[in-house]
């Protein structure tokens, strides 16, 4: 009987283990993707701005703007992280 | 060690427990920040001088920053009338942000899910009213039949922008305000707590509190930028779905 209890109690904890490591790999692959795109949309703005710094203002919108939109990916992964560990 | 997720976030109400009306800190610190904005914009417009000093350089420059950075830049020089809009809800962000480094309080009330889903549900609501009220149906059918796209490749492309227009657009700014938030404050305490359990240790653990300590306010510092900036771009981000619905062709 005790075994039995035991091995329940350790499928439990087996289970919310695995919930864990689901949840943590979920959210690391998705901050990947939108690493490497913010990375790329920055360094791009700044060339942009080194070249030309009269257009600072315009391209510092447009490089947020697309940050925001590169992000939104990230977002995802965030969410999915808390609906995978519950 | 760590206290759980929920309890750095969840409050007890403090009056009308249980209904619907309760009342607990998250309301409390909305409720001081609008009275706050209200007061501060009421004094900084109050008396007008045509060579401004003290409060009311704050307000103009507020509200030029609003109309110059986001109204005219990205919605339209026609759409002056946006600005109203776009500066209440770029103050209102920027003051709830705030909360998360005001020493003694520590709480963003924009990281409960409440409070950045309804400004997401209002932007929502405005674009699409905005949209539909200046291009009646050619708003939807522009949008999810973009021209200059091959015939069959509306197949694929349909659904996309379908999803994209009324699911994607309000669930990320909502989650975005949320997550920068919620990921701050959980930063903060991260390492309030380690400074704490490193200073109630004994021997050479006693040490880690030092650079425990420097991080903290290091990261404190930080996220007085990441609250500006994810008020700004909130406020950007509504500007270009605006925008988009006022001029859909570019």
């Amino acid at each position: 009987m005790s075994t039995l209890l035991l091995a329940a109690q350790q499928a439990g904890e087996l289970k919310a283990g695995l919930q864990s490591i689901g949840a943590g790999i979920v959210y690391g692959a998705a901050a990947i993707g939108p690493g490497i795109g913010i990375g790329l949309v920055v360094g791009n703005a700044i060339t942009a701005m080194a070249r030309q710094p009269e257009m600072q203002g315009t391209i510092r919108t447009t490089m947020f703007l697309g940050i925001a939109f590169t992000e939104a990916l990230a977002l995802f992964g965030f969410v999915l992280f808390f609906l995978a560990k519950s | 060690m760590f206290p759980p997720v929920d309890e750095l976030f969840r409050w007890k109400d403090i009056w009308f427990e249980g209904t619907p009306l309760a009342i607990n800190k998250t309301v409390i610190l909305i409720l001081i920040s609008s009275a706050l904005i209200v007061i501060l914009m009421f004094l900084g417009s109050r008396k007008m001088a045509l060579q401004p000093s003290g409060l009311q350089n704050v307000t103009e420059m507020t509200y030029e920053f609003i109309d110059n950075g986001i109204t005219k830049d990205v919605v339209g020089h026609d759409a002056e009338r946006y600005t109203p809009f776009l500066g209440t809800l770029f103050l209102w962000i920027l003051f709830l942000n705030f909360w998360e480094v005001i020493p003694g309080i520590q709480f963003p009330p924009t990281s409960r899910m409440g409070v950045p889903g309804f400004l997401a549900i209002m932007v929502y609501g405005i674009y699409l009213f905005v949209g539909f009220k200046h291009h009646k149906l050619k708003y939807l059918t522009g949008h999810l039949f973009p021209p200059g796209v091959p015939k069959p490749l509306y197949v694929l492309v349909t659904p996309i922008e379908f999803v994209q227009l009324f699911l994607v657009r309000p669930f990320s700014l909502a989650v975005r305000l949320l997550a920068n938030m919620m990921a701050g404050h959980i930063l903060l305490t991260a390492l309030a707590l380690l400074t704490a359990y490193a200073v109630n240790n004994v021997g050479v653990l006693k040490l880690v509190a030092i650079p425990a300590f420097a991080l903290n306010v290091a990261v404190t510092g930080f996220e007085i930028l990441v609250g500006f900036l994810q008020a700004y771009i909130f406020t950007l981000l509504a500007a270009v779905y605006i925008g988009d619905s006022l001029h859909p062709d570019h």
